[in-house]
């Protein structure tokens, strides 16, 4: 048991970054923790330009942005950073229990007033034979391994799934070295921005749309793929079935948060497939059901860099007003800015699938007591 | 697998060349890399093998969320490779099933 601090931030990345800068704008005594050993969370291995959309970040690579905040964190006086370090439990008596991993190994049990859950996401598994086969990765852990290790994670791959990271992840494996067989898409049409579905046509990659993986092929790692053309209900059509040569199969089928701390914590777990399926209850501020625990970025529901990176200043600013740290004025001017900063973010069509999902976390409560009321037919 | 030599946007900063162990036979690695990447750059995908059926296992996330990459480390199983770093020396096996805890010297 170490000192106090007045907020404990889990997880720096875009969220638990920019929230640790805004709470120390207010003099708060934070404790950021991350299991890795540098902060920045999935933006180290962004090598993508950010789209025009957040006025300073547009243009720039996500790895320039993760390296730009977290000199800021590592240089502000207010917070303490704990690198290598794993957030494990979170208990009734407000104990956060922390592994560290290096410099040497220990546990760690803090106490801190009050708590922002910035934990992330994790990648989606698909169901087909063969999927646990080793050089089945997801397209996350493709990037880990090739922009951040240096590492090529294979000489052919098959993508799965044409949404952004699908195609963006495309794009980074050809500048990296490696041959993309084919881009198989379940739907109709492509997921993702055209800009980056064009520029991997360009260099010849396949977009295969109306198809899916049936099997991987291999008995001790992937040696092949087998895809097929799908029908309207998204049922392969026999005889499409088609083999390819492949050594990596890469998924990019989305993810999902990682709730189990908040979980534990006592926040109330919604089911909202628009935000990535369980996700922690939480009202436009990023306050949770919990008085003094706040959620940002991803684990709120998934979406982007830039959106997190507001979430977290929204969610500092719910950790300030508990705290009693700012008047109500001076909150509410900060909250109006970042709320117009989060709608202008939201106003494309591809913000539709959040936007639902967060009216309909909104009447979650009133649809659960509803839905408590009927018995089952 | 190989490590990239060349890339448009990234350089990489491997820390230190060093040897460790992968079943007894010497890998080399580099400091900055997790044990699962230098083991893949090494072209060693299996890093271990299920519980009950056997199936070779591999990394899948990357990074410390999915459990597929467990390794005993110097002795001790359960090691995410994919979270721990290379260092000079260590001996890495691939891990069948669940394995068991061993007593730490110093455990009560």
């Amino acid at each position: 048991m170490s000192e106090r601090y007045e907020l404990a931030v889990v997880g720096g990345g875009p969220a638990g970054l920019s929230a640790a800068l805004m709470a120390s704008k207010f003099g708060v005594k934070t404790v950021l923790v991350d299991e890795n050993r540098k902060l920045g969370g999935q933006l180290v291995k962004q090598t993508h330009k950010f789209f025009g959309s957040y006025e300073h970040m547009a243009g720039v690579r996500g790895i320039a942005i993760g390296r730009k905040l977290s000199e800021e964190v590592m240089n502000d006086p207010n917070i303490t950073v704990m690198l290598s370090t794993t957030a494990i439990g979170y208990y009734e008596d407000g104990t956060l229990a922390l592994h560290q991993r290096e410099p040497e190994e220990k546990l760690i049990d803090i106490k801190p007033q009050t708590v922002i859950f910035a934990t992330g996401a994790r990648e989606n598994m698909l169901a087909f034979p063969g999927n646990d086969l080793p050089g089945v990765y997801g397209a996350g852990a493709v990037q880990t391994l090739m922009n951040v290790y240096g590492v090529l994670p294979g000489e052919r791959v098959l993508m799965i799934g044409s949404g952004n990271i699908g195609l963006i992840v495309t794009y980074q494996l050809l500048q990296a070295g490696s041959r993309v067989e084919a881009i198989v898409e379940i739907l109709p049409r492509i997921g993702g921005y055209i800009v980056h579905a064009s520029k991997v046509r360009r260099y010849g990659v396949p977009i295969l749309t109306r198809h899916t993986i049936i099997e991987a092929i291999g008995d001790e790692k992937v040696e092949g793929a087998v895809i097929a053309q799908v029908d309207e209900r998204f049922r392969p059509i026999p005889g499409t079935e088609r083999e390819l040569d492949v050594d990596v199969i890469c998924l990019a089928v989305g993810l999902a948060p990682i709730i189990n701390l908040t979980w534990q914590a006592g926040v109330e777990i919604a089911y909202i497939p628009e935000l990535g399926g369980h996700v922690p209850w939480h009202d436009e501020d990023m306050r949770t059901n919990v008085p003094n625990v706040f959620v940002a970025g991803d684990l709120a529901g998934i979406e982007e860099a830039t959106t997190a990176m507001i979430e977290g200043e929204l969610a500092a600013l719910s950790a300030v007003e508990f705290l009693g740290k700012a008047s109500p004025s001076e909150l509410a001017a900060k909250r109006e800015d970042a709320h117009s900063r989060l709608e202008d973010l939201r106003l494309t069509v591809f913000s539709e699938k959040v936007k639902a999902g967060i009216e309909k976390l909104k009447n979650w409560r009133a649809d659960l007591t509803e839905r408590a009321g009927k018995t089952p037919s | 697998m190989k490590r990239i030599e060349d890339h448009p946007v990234l350089d990489f900063d491997r820390g230190e060349k060093v040897v460790f162990y992968f079943e007894g036979r010497p890998i080399e690695g580099y400091t900055n890399e997790t044990i699962a990447a230098a083991l893949h750059a090494a072209g060693i995908k299996v890093l271990g093998y299920s519980a009950r059926k056997h199936r070779p296992r591999g990394f899948f996330c990357a990074i410390g969320k999915c459990s597929s990459c467990l390794m005993v480390v110097d002795g001790r199983p359960n090691v995410r490779t994919c979270m721990e770093f290379v260092r000079p020396g260590i001996h890495v096996r691939r891990q069948h099933g669940l394995e068991s805890i061993v007593q730490e010297e110093g455990d009560e």
